[in-house]
């Protein structure tokens, strides 16, 4: 029987070819349509959840001095800028969007497994966005319980959008986790049955894994939120107890009972620490190879790269309670979760170590990627250690729930993913458009947006040291934090206005460089990687032209002793490597070898 | 090659074509297969989720048993049989010779219904006991779970019924081979996850 890849088993079936504009760009099957589809919608909640943020920034900065802030919208925009940030922003601009464009192409496949259900899963994404967005517009507004909903607040009377916006952000939540379902199991099926030819698990370049790996973590995470969200939602629509204890609001008992609030921070953080790996694992993979490619050096310890990125999966699912510390644990139990805290950062510090060694004695060209590739490594470092002091308890506990905490995260969730998604839209800008983006404008981006951050972030630090607690609307006088702490939070407000506006740096690159962009010569950058070498720039619908790649080799052979360029495509067949250098050419041995 | 040892080899040291008609690691089986078992893997965190919640919350003082109705022991059976004809249909559309294959398919689907049916009855005679929803978080999780499981059910009735168009619209055997093999797999998880849940309640 000849070699029928299983990827290509469908050209008999027939590919869906479209054939109206609507069919090719609205309801398309095509993953890489749908990739952009999946990256706009995100950026967009994105650019809402930045609006947000500069406008609770605004009064903490300036207290009272826009008139629409109360401490209503306050929380109102706190809570919805968190959840936005977290999962409608960075878990679907990485899964659905470069998992979406990344995966078939790094796979050598046409498309997804099942392009039909690719479809659906970007569509329900943006209802739940619909559904999210249109808590804004009901009475009440949206939640302003914070991002981690937590009962009984989220169903008191004093917290805004305690009827109709609760309700609303669970539903979109539910439809978000369908949608990220459908997708979750197109990808991991995908990598796993879809390889083309000769490619290996091994072969794959970490981004795959990243993304892989991620997948199966929001296989095991989302289910939680789903059950916290279907409890919760009894609660607050059909007056059950789950969650709601006993509880006097306004001198008048409610008609909960007996509920344990500390259920669902079990089950919300079961979802919320995988949930930051699901979005750290695909950025981590991202950040590899475009640290090999522009460092024109093989991944270091790609192995070991694969194992971290296991472990940390695993691990990750055993460490959840560290975001509970003060809630009143019993102390083995906290020694327990301190103990895995500490021990998951060790797969995640030598993931850092092998990039800076995957640096070290690099060729390194310093394009404006690297540089946001680079950036990040800094920010994950910072972001890396400060966790390192929250994973103690005893540390914890005077720093929970204070600026410190923001600090923490923003430096590891915020900053370093979002650098790394700069990297990447960078890098593989020339492979999704056929165009090259303005260097200068880009190198300019990243020094706004990596300064500024800084700016924005390490003072908050020192605010945490201090005892200023988050989600205050305002601090008011107290006797432990100086007045001058009020001068800090204007500056960083003036950043992150700055930092805010830079962005568009962005934004003018990108579109300005669709139309008048450089042509992008094939594969721009020299890369080895398998989405590269695709007969067109960019990629058709099927990806491969008639016949798809075979594999030979694996991501990350650049700078090969002795072959002719700096790089080595996962596609050249072996014989092609020219290992034999000019000097000693011996064209005897050359000749048996062709008999092979 | 195992997982453990695929893990291990060192990729920049292995050149050249490695895999023959699949790609190393691929599971040999149907892409929808696997993707059903990914389904299989949520929805078993899913009501894991629920049962692990279930028993925090029944620590909980104001926690007061249920006392399950024994019309679900007539449910049970329900499913069971529903499951055996499902995997009776299976059987025949991987024969050479389909026959009964109408019997087989549409009596398992019917089953299904029944059993939908008789666990709809037991809410309404618990509705008439006064075991409301509201009154007790035994209540709560009993509705809440068995809603969930015939919700799961449901779903299957779904792909069953578009496979029942087919079949009377004239498709032969071998054409609903596939769906019937997936509906085969998802029946008897469903009715795993229930013998599992009615242990559960009925112990607790
Ligand atoms: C080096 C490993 C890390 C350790 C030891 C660590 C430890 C911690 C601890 C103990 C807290 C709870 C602080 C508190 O509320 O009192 C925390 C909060 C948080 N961490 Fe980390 N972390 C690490 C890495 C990460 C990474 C990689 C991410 C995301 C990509 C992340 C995202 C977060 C977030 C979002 C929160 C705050 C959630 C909230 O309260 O709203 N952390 N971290
Ligand atoms: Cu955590």
């Amino acid at each position: 029987m000849a070699y029928v890849p299983l990827a290509d088993q469908d050209k008999e079936m027939e590919m869906h070819h479209p054939h109206s504009w609507v069919e090719k760009y609205v309801w398309s099957q095509d993953h890489k349509v749908i990739a952009i589809q999946y990256g706009s919608i995100a950026v967009f909640t994105g650019i809402i959840g930045l609006t947000l943020s500069v406008l609770f920034r605004l009064q903490l900065g300036f207290p009272e001095s826009v008139d629409f802030i109360d401490p209503n919208f306050y929380y109102q925009a706190v809570t919805m800028h968190g959840m936005i940030m977290v999962v409608y922003f960075l878990t679907a601009l990485f899964l659905g969007g470069f998992g979406n464009y990344m995966i078939p192409l790094m796979c050598g496949a046409r498309d997804m497994v099942f392009p039909f259900m690719n479809m659906l899963s970007v569509w329900t994404f943006l209802l739940s966005v619909i559904i999210l967005m249109a808590s804004f517009f009901v009475g009440g507004g949206p939640t302003g319980a914070g991002w981690t909903l937590y009962p009984p607040q989220t169903a008191m009377e004093g917290t805004p959008g305690h009827d109709m916006g609760i309700v609303l952000m669970l539903i979109s939540l539910a439809v978000f986790i369908v949608a990220t379902t459908m997708g979750g199991l197109n990808y991991a099926v995908t990598v796993l049955q879809y390889r083309c030819r000769g490619l290996t698990m091994m072969r794959l370049p970490l981004t795959v894994w990243g993304i892989f790996v991620a997948t199966i973590l929001a296989l095991f995470a989302f289910p939680a939120l789903l059950v916290a969200a279907i409890m919760m939602l009894f609660d607050t629509l059909l007056g059950t107890s789950f969650f709601m204890p006993a509880v006097i609001e306004a001198g008048a008992p409610l008609d909960h009972n007996g509920g344990s609030p500390l259920l669902f921070q079990h089950l919300f953080w079961f979802f919320g620490h995988p949930e930051v790996y699901i979005v750290a694992l695909p950025a981590f993979g991202l950040v590899s190879d475009v640290l090999s490619t522009h460092a024109r050096k093989n991944i270091f310890g790609y192995r070991m790269m694969v194992w971290a990125i296991i472990a940390i999966g695993g691990l990750s699912f055993i460490v959840w309670a560290h975001h509970m510390y003060v809630s009143g644990m019993h102390p083995y139990f906290g020694f327990f979760f301190a103990t895995t805290t500490l021990i998951i950062a060790v797969p995640t510090a030598l993931k850092v170590y092998n990039w800076v060694l995957t640096l070290w004695e690099g060729d390194i060209r310093l394009n404006a990627p690297m540089y946001f590739a680079i950036g990040f490594i800094f920010t994950f470092i910072h972001g890396g250690l400060t966790g390192l002091f929250l994973g103690n308890v005893v540390i914890d506990l005077p720093l929970s729930d204070t600026y410190f905490v923001i600090a923490h995260f923003h430096m590891v969730m915020g900053v370093s993913p979002i650098l790394v998604l700069f990297a990447a839209i960078y890098h593989w800008y020339p492979l999704m458009s056929g165009r090259m983006f303005h260097e200068g404008l880009a190198k300019a981006h990243f020094w706004l947006t990596f300064l500024g951050a800084y700016a924005i972030y390490l003072p908050m630090h020192y605010l945490g040291f201090l005892g200023v607690p988050r989600r205050y609307y305002q601090i008011g006088a107290t006797d432990f934090i100086p007045a001058s702490a009020q001068d800090l939070n204007a500056s960083i407000t003036i950043a992150a206005i700055f930092v805010a506006v830079a962005q568009l740096l962005f934004f003018v690159n990108i579109i300005w460089s669709l139309k008048y962009g450089k042509k992008a010569e094939k594969n721009p950058w020299g890369s080895a990687s398998l989405e590269w070498q695709t007969p067109d720039l960019p990629p058709k619908h099927g990806n491969w032209g008639d016949e798809l790649p075979t594999v030979y080799r694996w991501a990350y052979d650049y700078s090969v002793p002795g072959a002719h360029e700096d790089f080595i495509p996962q596609n050249t067949p072996e014989t092609v490597e020219p290992t034999v250098d000019e000097e000693h050419f011996d064209p005897d041995q050359d000749a048996s070898k062709a008999d092979i | 090659m195992s997982l453990f040892k695929s893990l291990a080899v060192k990729p920049w040291e292995r050149k050249g074509i490695i895999g023959g008609l699949r790609p190393e690691g691929a599971f040999d089986t149907s892409p929808e297969k696997v993707g059903l078992s990914y389904f299989l893997v949520i929805a078993s965190v899913v009501f894991s989720l629920f049962m692990v919640s279930y028993v925090i919350r029944m620590e909980l003082p104001d926690w007061q048993p249920l006392s399950e109705p024994g019309q679900l022991w007539a449910n049970t059976l329900l499913l069971i049989l529903s499951s055996v004809l499902f995997q009776w249909t299976r059987n025949i559309v991987s024969s050479d010779k389909p026959r009964n294959l109408m019997t087989a398919f549409f009596g398992a689907g019917l089953f299904a219904i029944l059993f939908i049916a008789g666990q709809l009855m037991t809410w309404g005679n618990l509705q008439e006991g006064g075991f409301y929803l509201t009154s007790n978080p035994a209540n709560a999780f009993y509705y809440l779970l068995t809603g969930l499981h015939a919700v799961h059910l449901l779903g299957g009735l779904w792909v069953w019924s578009k496979g029942a168009i087919r079949l009377l619209s004239g498709a032969e055997a071998k054409d609903l081979r596939l769906s019937v093999e997936l509906c085969t797999l998802y029946w008897h998880f469903l009715l795993v996850v229930w013998l599992i849940l009615f242990a559960f309640l009925a112990n607790t």
